[in-house]
């Protein structure tokens, strides 16, 4: 770990700001996942700027009907609200899919959504890494790739994005909002926040530097059966080999998203349109373009086949 | 005490506390954090620095030239030393690679240099401002492409598995072409990470010549030797303690880069140094069980019987490495006039592989299970029966040599009955419970008993408390308690006035932990040096030796009877001695059985395998204590269903290394993969093992358990997976369409 000095933010203004000024530093929340990469140097802040304490940890109903998630919200906080059990199952799902009950009683909202991949050659700093180290190669390519991406995936990296949540969320169509350091807010739809790798697999989401998460947002409840579907090689405390967020309506009609697969949150929305066809149009859709390696190309019947199992789940 | 011939009537079969589930002693330390660690001996040495390793960025070639000059200016920096500051190290008689010193790098992370800091922190980011550049050489690290080269290789390991490069019985290839049923299968099993939860570490201090090492390992007299060949030092100026280990598996019985930097550290920093290996350099830095490629053939009549079996096994290691001995348990558990067993070694650049828990056997019977399994259903014969009918009581290789004792078939029996496996539909992808297709599969369960030499002795003070003291270590088995157990029923004493001293080189010699050896061995030598301790006293007090009793504190001879504290006066009487061995081992096949019963569902879509329960039945001798032995098997069970569902060390053939080497990548069994699980030990005595009449049990409970995981997922699917881990991408193009 490199040494870094370290402050507490005041607002989230101010932990913009601070940040604006710092080049080279990062906010801290949960640190769950920012603190193993420190330990072993992919990332090597100078400075840490700490955003725990600030007011961005509430949960608020809205006035159009959705719901406002503080960037700090804890992960266990949220996956027991009774409004997000009610209205938005497949988040309550995917959230206690994910990690361990100690991780999620810290990790938060924002974390993790920028949680980083779990590429075993990024976390091996004697590797080439594009993602770790611009421009210096791809370790993975040719080598031990069964838990990485079968689709969206570059000549640079093939990576996955290793969260439960977004993918939920993606289905969800959140918004992130944020405030930047010059002070000014956006809010980012969820399915323009994760990049594909291209080029550049080192940059993963449209976020400018400095710039602060304070909230993800819910539209208003679409109803429906929700599914949050992981598999994975145990039963517990594992990343997904593939995963699926469902909601199906009593039509048949729905909205799907993949994880496991691809460096963000999988969805097509075009290939929805095929749902009341069953999951073979729409896995077929959704991974049209896939180029898997011989050693995950069993993701992309599995992909099918949990979307399938989740259908017939929902027909019952 | 010579043990020559088989043990007669004798003052443990009285079992008030042999045989009962105590405690363990050392639970309630080690649950309250009150069991210091190696790295934790903040109490015995001032001043301690930390140490920090740094393993190579290349698993072939050699180092150019390491500037050390800006780690050396760093924050707290108290020294460095690298692998080029001297020679190699000598090497332990135990290790295949290694461990430091000089330009050749031998694998990934072998260890090339450790800074020294006054903190971790300090040290760690040191060392991360090493600049090392390397000249890479070509290795060698696809075993199956080495295979094609292997050479004939036999194996006598120190863990009581071992077989000839090439082994005849009758004449095989004539009886197999001659039976109408026969398999020819092979099997693959991958490399494997002890990954046990405490990591190696050490705390090394120097006063002088003589080194003081405070660490975590499973052989202390193994370990004193080895680390005193290692930094060509006498063997007597080197102490080992090692009282607490927080898990092994094989993986501490030797010398690692810990000991020996830590002892290197401290002696550049003429501090005293700890270190403890980072989880990310463990499984590359140390040791891990070999892959296997094996090859079996078995030939039967259409009854059943088997007349022909063969079993050829291909392992890779560093040149100087062992094999890993998987057919050793197939020369002795099923019957069969005609049989060969060979091995070969290929030469691989991978890290050094060596022992893993039930070394040969594990890998051995996770191929040798699923091929007994599949013969019986080319004969349409129930799997259970099938190993009934072709149990031997005797040395298939050399019929005029017994079995001490055994009852595999007991082990089956008792099995099926109490897991009810005559529910089994034989035809598999039969039974649906929702999403899960549901199997049950069966295994048996093989693992010798191993007779070493171990030595204690036993004191009482004047206030009657009973002390033992011996090298042993507790490696999370219950050596404390089994020991404190055998010392209060040898000296009629309650449990709670035993005090039991471990894991330090001072002591009294003993087996020590590995190959399930530890339990019978070192509680045969607490109960020799128990022997010679009431002779003292008896002579002391004048009393006639053959009618000396021990009970409830008291010594009695005919009307007299004097407390033991009384007995053994101001001054206190000690006894010292050990168990030896004569031939009984030679004469009798000593050997431990099991049935393994287990029951999977495979989710239809994904097809994600989960156990749904599981049950050993376990023919091991008299168990000492049922609770800790029952924490053995089913820590061992726990260990065959990773085994079998998803431990791997994946090689990167390119790159030369294993690729997930922490552990969220490595993936072992977590709570929710073991929900359910059941032990029953048969009630039984062998009095050719010692004078305790018990055996080995700790390694027996994972013997078998991979194949009947393997054997309940093809009766679950019908898909036949012969390569382990049994990971759902294996099944996946053959399950049922879903709809
Ligand atoms: C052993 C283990 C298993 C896990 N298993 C799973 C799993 O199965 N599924 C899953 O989804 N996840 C899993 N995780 C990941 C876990 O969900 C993330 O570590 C966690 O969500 C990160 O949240 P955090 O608050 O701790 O983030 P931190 O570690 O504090 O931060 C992560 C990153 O986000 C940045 N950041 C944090 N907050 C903000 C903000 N408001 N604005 C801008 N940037 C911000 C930080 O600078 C940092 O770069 C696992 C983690 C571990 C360690
Ligand atoms: S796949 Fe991406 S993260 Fe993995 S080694 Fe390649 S560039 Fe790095």
């Amino acid at each position: 770990m490199k040494p870094f000095t370290y402050e507490r933010a005041s607002s989230a203004a101010d932990a913009a700001d601070k940040a604006g000024r710092a080049p080279g530093s990062k906010f801290i929340a949960g640190g769950t996942n920012l603190l193993d990469l420190m330990k072993l140097q992919i990332e090597a802040p100078n400075h840490l700027i700490d955003i725990n304490g600030l007011d961005l940890d509430k949960i608020e109903s809205m006035p159009d009907g959705g719901l406002r998630i503080g960037a700090l919200v804890r992960n266990t906080d949220l996956a027991a609200d009774m409004r997000v059990r009610r209205d938005y199952a497949m988040l309550s799902r995917a959230l206690l899919a994910g990690a361990s009950g100690q991780l999620r009683n810290k990790a938060t909202t924002a974390g993790n959504l920028l949680q980083r991949t779990r590429c075993p050659y990024f976390y091996d700093t004697n590797m080439p890494c594009n993602k770790r180290q611009p421009g210096s190669g791809c370790s993975a390519i040719g080598g031990y790739t069964r838990q990485l991406g079968v689709v969206g995936v570059s000549d640079a990296c093939i990576a996955t994005h290793p969260s439960d949540m977004a993918v939920a969320m993606r289905a969800l169509d959140a918004t992130v909002e944020t405030v930047r350091a010059d002070k000014s807010s956006r809010a980012v739809p969820i399915a323009e926040f994760h990049r594909l790798p291209g080029d550049t697999p080192h940059i993963e989401t449209v976020l400018e530097p400095g710039e602060l998460i304070t909230a993800v947002t819910l539209p208003k409840a679409i109803g429906g059966k929700q599914y949050y579907r992981k598999v994975r090689d145990r039963a517990s405390y594992a990343f997904a080999l593939v995963s699926i967020a469902a909601v199906v309506q009593p039509d048949g009609s729905g909205r799907v998203a993949v994880g496991g697969i691809a460096h963000k949150p999988w969805r097509i929305e075009a290939a929805e349109t095929n749902m009341l066809r069953g999951a073979k149009p729409v896995a077929e859709q959704l991974l049209a373009d896939a180029r898997p390696t011989r050693a995950n190309a069993f993701k992309l019947p599995l992909v099918e086949r949990t979307l399938a199992a989740v259908l017939a789940e929902a027909r019952t | 005490m010579k043990f020559e011939t088989p043990a007669a009537q004798n003052p443990i079969d009285q079992l008030k506390v042999i045989g009962k589930p105590a405690d363990r002693i050392d639970g309630k330390f080690k649950t309250t954090g009150t069991a210091p660690y190696a790295y934790e001996r903040h109490d015995v040495a001032a001043d301690q620095a930390y140490g920090f390793i740094v393993g190579a960025a290349i698993a072939k070639g050699r180092i150019s030239r390491v500037d050390a000059a800006e780690a050396k200016r760093a924050p707290g920096v108290i020294a460095v030393v690298t692998t080029l500051d001297m020679p190699r190290l000598g090497r332990g008689r135990m290790n295949a690679a290694y461990l430091f010193g000089g330009a050749d790098v031998q694998h990934y992370h072998q260890a090339i240099a450790i800074v020294v800091a006054e903190t971790f922190e300090q040290a760690r980011f040191a060392a991360s401002l090493l600049r090392v550049d390397y000249a890479r050489a070509q290795g060698r690290y696809d075993l199956a492409e080495e295979s094609k080269r292997a050479e004939l290789k036999g194996e006598d390991t120190d863990e009581g598995t071992s077989a000839p490069p090439l082994q005849r019985t009758g004449d095989f290839e004539a009886a197999f072409a001659a039976v109408p049923v026969k398999l020819d299968a092979e099997y693959t099993t991958p490399d494997q990470s002890h990954a046990m939860m405490e990591p190696h570490s050490s705390l090394a201090v120097w006063e002088g010549d003589r080194l003081t090492l405070w660490t975590s390992n499973q052989m202390i007299n193994w370990g004193k030797g080895d680390l005193a060949k290692t930094l060509g030092i006498p063997e007597q100026s080197v102490r080992l303690i090692s009282p607490y280990v927080g898990g092994g598996f094989g993986g501490k019985l030797f010398v690692r880069s810990d000991a020996a930097l830590a002892a290197l550290g401290a002696k550049a920093a003429r501090r005293p140094v700890k270190v403890a290996l980072t989880r990310p350099i463990m499984a590359n830095n140390t040791t891990h069980r070999p892959a296997t490629i094996q090859r079996i053939r078995i030939g039967a009549t259409p009854e059943g019987k088997i007349r022909a079996i063969a079993h050829e096994s291909t392992s890779g290691n560093l040149p100087d490495g062992k094999l890993e001995t998987a057919v050793s348990q197939t020369r002795l558990l099923y019957g069969g006039a005609n049989r060969m067993t060979s091995m070969r070694l290929a030469l691989l650049d991978l890290p050094e592989g060596n022992s893993m828990r039930a070394p040969g056997e594990a890998p051995g019977l996770m191929a040798l299970e699923i091929a007994m399994d599949e013969m019986a259903e080319k004969l349409h014969m129930d799997p259970v029966e099938f190993r009934i009918m072709n149990d031997t009581q005797v040395d298939p290789e050399n019929p005029q040599r017994p079995f001490s004792y055994r009852n595999l078939v007991g082990c089956l029996r008792l099995g099926a009955e109490r897991f009810g496996w005559s529910r089994r539909d034989p035809t598999p992808a039969m039974t649906r419970d929702g999403q899960w297709m549901i199997g049950m599969g069966v295994a048996g369960g093989f693992r010798n008993n191993l007779l070493t030499k171990s030595a204690a002795r036993v004191a009482i003070d004047k206030a009657g408390i009973v002390t033992v003291t011996t090298d042993m270590t507790d490696i999370g088995t219950g050596s404390y308690t089994i020991i404190a157990q055998t010392a209060a029923e040898m000296l009629g004493v309650p449990l709670d006035h035993v005090r039991v001293l471990l894991g330090d080189s001072n002591s009294p010699i003993s087996s020590g932990s590995g190959g399930q050896w530890g339990g019978n061995n070192s509680t045969a030598g607490v109960y020799a040096a128990c022997v010679k301790l009431r002779e003292a006293i008896a002579q002391n007090l004048g009393f006639n030796e053959r009618d000396v009793l021990f009970a409830d504190g008291q010594v009695r001879s005919g009307n007299r009877a004097l407390s033991l504290a009384e007995a053994a006066g101001d001054p206190g009487l000690s006894a010292e001695d050990g168990i030896e061995y004569g031939d009984l081992g030679k004469k009798y096949q000593q050997s431990t059985f099991a049935g393994h019963f287990v029951e999977v569902g495979v989710d239809v879509a994904t097809g994600e395998i989960r156990v749904r329960r599981m049950l050993a039945v376990c023919s091991a001798g008299r168990i000492l204590n049922p609770k800790t032995a029952r924490s053995q098997v089913i820590g061992a069970m726990t260990m065959g269903v990773g085994a079998a569902l998803m431990e791997e060390l994946a090689v990167d053939k390119r790159l030369g290394f294993f690729v997930n080497h922490d552990l969220a990548s490595y993936e072992v069994p977590v709570h929710a993969d073991i929900p359910h699980q059941e032990v029953i030990f048969l009630d039984e005595v062998d009095p050719m093992s010692s004078p305790m009449k018990a055996k080995g049990v700790g390694e027996l409970g994972l013997c078998g358990v991979g194949a009947a995981v393997a054997n309940a997922v093809y009766n679950a699917t019908g898909v036949r997976v012969r390569d382990y881990p049994i990971t759902l991408d294996k099944l996946i193009e053959r399950l049922p369409e879903i709809v």
